[in-house]
């Protein structure tokens, strides 16, 4: 990545300015640069072995003050004043609190106001900004890239090396223009234009490359937009995803705890500006996409690359020409419980869920909101609503969302990762069928046997309202709510 | 970290694309704050099928696990590399790896070698048609064998010297520690810090 004569990308600009020493030798040859980290994230499920391993070695957490810690993925989302049911998660997050004491990290704690899913309280504390490298033991880290950080997830292992040095050794990343131009239609979010992405370059398409997404679709997007993009290039196989940062994301950081102040706000927008790709910089490889074509997008199958339009009908097997992907796609239909050809807004759910990193943020809720407002549940359907965090969820009842939710029937939750992954009390049952604004529909991930179509939130709350996979234009006119307002 | 030079052991032909880390080791096993005793929970889900190559002999012995493309994709957790070496794996052959995956079992000595899926196919016959034939993996010549067919496969160069010295990368990086603390003193003051904390 480094190394070009001409103009470079965001991410070459990135990965230059945190080289403390280049790798020797050339080509293939060449080995790892050891790249300084900014800001290392952490969560009690990747860094207990990790912590431990300083401890067996003697080492101190280098640099406390460019880390930071919470609770997310084994907390409960119910019930949170009280000690933590299943043993084995009460353990993890002691043990998390215990090696914070001991190591000085900083750590926002289940029932604190800034607790909640590590990719969501980055960016509201203003911690996560432009041009900075990002980590953390965990692959959606990518979704901090939508400020044009370079913002990628790691092993335990590499845990361990960023507490004890502030650097990885990496091999510089190769890079993809993902342009997506034009504008959206109503009903149609970030969500259908990632989902989208993963399909048309599939799981492993992004394999060794940083992805950065342009185009004035991408550059019309909210930063809650481009996060929800970001996070899910890990699914197309990316390390990372960025954004080019603008005036939004300006406008995002502005008064935000962490974000500079005064002469060092002017300073840091100064050098923020110059985090572009050049005009006379080349990309790896490129793909383009046409947002005015885009529709609601919905997983059928087993990976997230396993989508269609939520028009379209569950894919014949036959039709795929590649034997691998015919074999995946025949062993996808039998776990989901699906029949070729069924049209996709046929299939009835059991559970809605709205949460996860990828979209529990307050615009993620407040398009929610809008869909269901003045409108009833399927009775046959239960819907969680999980704020990413438990300032969101401060927000959201600030604004009423929480009302209309509940008004709604949907259970209003305490943040956590709650239903993405079957760590924590929320979970499908064998067999459950799930619409779920998250971003992994692997074999069990919500639960065991349980079965996941990936959605936006409008199609979440949409599909909690008819009971099938569903789109916002299919449902009819909302009864006006009490102050008159209708979606 | 232990050497890797060369492994022979039972090939286990796994005929499935995009094995993700869920599938190789279930959220549910990731509670435990230990590094070792994940053996039980490879493929936790699939092996309560019978039927799965797991569960049949001699697979069950194997310690070459040849997959299809994609292998590894998905969640971060370094606990799917713990599984399988705690299982007693030592080599995963696949044509596409993941890239965390792939660096996670660098650290930890496992070895990820990419084979082209044509020579994955002539393998997974061979191991089906002959169960139990052993596959050699040598990573100095940088070659599959099994039964009659040897195959080349791939590594970067800087993991294949780790892993044929044993390097430990924390060690390795520490001896750059004056560089890092310089590149640190010319960081800019407007940088955030995590600490005092504000919010």
């Amino acid at each position: 990545m480094a190394g070009h004569t001409a103009g470079r990308t965001l991410a070459e600009k990135v990965w230059d300015a945190h080289v403390v020493r280049r790798g020797e030798g050339e080509g293939a040859a060449r080995q790892p640069d050891l790249i300084f980290i900014d800001l290392h994230l952490v969560h009690e499920v990747t860094s207990p072995q990790a912590f431990e391993g300083l401890r067996l070695a003697g080492r101190k957490l280098r640099r406390p003050d460019l880390t930071i810690a919470t609770e997310d993925h084994n907390t409960p989302t119910i019930d949170i004043d009280k000690p933590i049911a299943d043993l084995t998660s009460r353990t993890q997050i002691e043990t998390l609190r215990n090696n914070c004491r001991e190591f000085g990290v900083r750590l926002h704690p289940l029932g604190d106001a800034e607790q909640g899913i590590v990719h969501v309280v980055g960016p509201q504390l203003g911690l996560t900004q432009p041009g900075l490298t990002v980590v953390c033991g965990d692959s959606h880290t990518s979704t901090h890239g939508a400020f044009g950080a370079l913002a990628f997830g790691i092993g335990t292992s590499e845990v361990e090396h960023v507490m004890a040095t502030q650097t990885l050794s990496l091999k510089p990343f190769k890079t993809m223009a993902i342009n997506v131009e034009g504008t959206l239609r109503p009903g149609v979010s970030a969500k259908d234009i990632i989902l989208a992405v993963i399909a048309k370059i599939g799981t492993g398409g992004g394999q060794g490359y940083v992805l950065e997404y342009r185009g004035s679709a991408i550059r019309a997007l909210s930063m809650e937009g481009r996060m929800t993009i970001c996070n899910m290039s890990i699914e197309a196989g990316a390390r990372a995803g960025m954004v080019a940062p603008d005036e939004t994301t300006f406008d995002y950081l502005k008064g935000r705890p962490h974000a500079p102040e005064g002469a060092d706000w002017d300073a840091a927008v100064d050098y923020w500006r110059t985090l572009h790709t050049d005009e006379d910089a080349v990309f790896d490889a490129e793909v383009f996409l046409d947002a005015d074509e885009l529709e609601p997008f919905v997983t059928w199958g087993t990976n997230p690359g396993q989508g269609v339009s939520l028009s379209e009908r569950v894919p014949d097997p036959e039709d795929f020409g590649d034997e691998n992907a015919k074999a995946a796609a025949e062993r996808a239909l039998q776990y989901m419980g699906l029949e070729a050809g069924t049209p996709m807004k046929e299939i009835r759910v059991d559970t809605v869920f709205l949460g996860s990193c990828t979209n529990s943020r307050i615009e993620d809720l407040r398009a929610a909101a809008e869909i269901i407002r003045g409108r009833a549940k399927d009775p046959h359907v239960r819907m969680l609503v999980v704020p990413g965090s438990a300032r969101v969820r401060l927000e959201a009842e600030a604004e009423g969302l929480d009302q209309v939710f509940k008004d709604f029937g949907a259970e209003w939750r305490f943040a956590g990762c709650s239903m993405c992954l079957g760590m924590n009390p929320d979970q499908l049952a064998p067999g459950e069928r799930c619409a779920s604004t998250s971003n992994r529909n692997f074999e069990g991930r919500q639960g065991k046997g349980g079965r996941t179509h990936l959605v936006s939130p409008v199609v979440a709350a949409a599909t909690a309202v008819r009971g099938t996979l569903s789109s916002p234009s299919d449902l009819e006119p909302a009864a006006p709510d009490a102050a008159g307002r209708a979606a | 970290m232990e050497k890797f030079t060369t492994h022979t052991g039972i090939g286990v032909p796994l005929r499935q694309s995009n094995v993700d880390t869920d599938q190789i080791i279930p959220a549910v096993y990731l509670k435990r704050i230990t590094r070792t005793g994940f053996e039980d929970a490879l493929f936790a889900g699939w092996r309560k099928d019978e039927s799965f190559i797991l569960n049949r002999e001699p697979f069950s012995r194997g310690s070459v696990l040849v997959a299809g493309p994609d292998f590894g994709t998905g969640s971060s957790r370094e606990h799917a590399v713990w599984a399988l070496k705690d299982y007693g794996f030592k080599a995963v052959l696949s044509s596409r790896f993941a890239d965390i995956f792939r660096g996670n079992s660098g650290k930890q000595g496992l070895l990820a070698a990419e084979v082209a899926q044509d020579d994955i196919e002539l393998i997974w016959k061979e191991l089906e048609n002959h169960p139990g034939t052993e596959v050699t993996v040598d990573l100095a010549a940088r070659t599959v064998r099994c039964g009659t067919i040897t195959a080349p496969f791939g590594i970067d160069d800087y993991t294949r010297w780790r892993l044929l010295e044993g390097l430990d990368d924390i060690g390795l990086t520490l001896q750059h520690e004056a560089e890092i603390t310089e590149y640190e003193s010319a960081r800019p003051s407007w940088k955030p810090r995590t600490l005092p904390a504000k919010s």
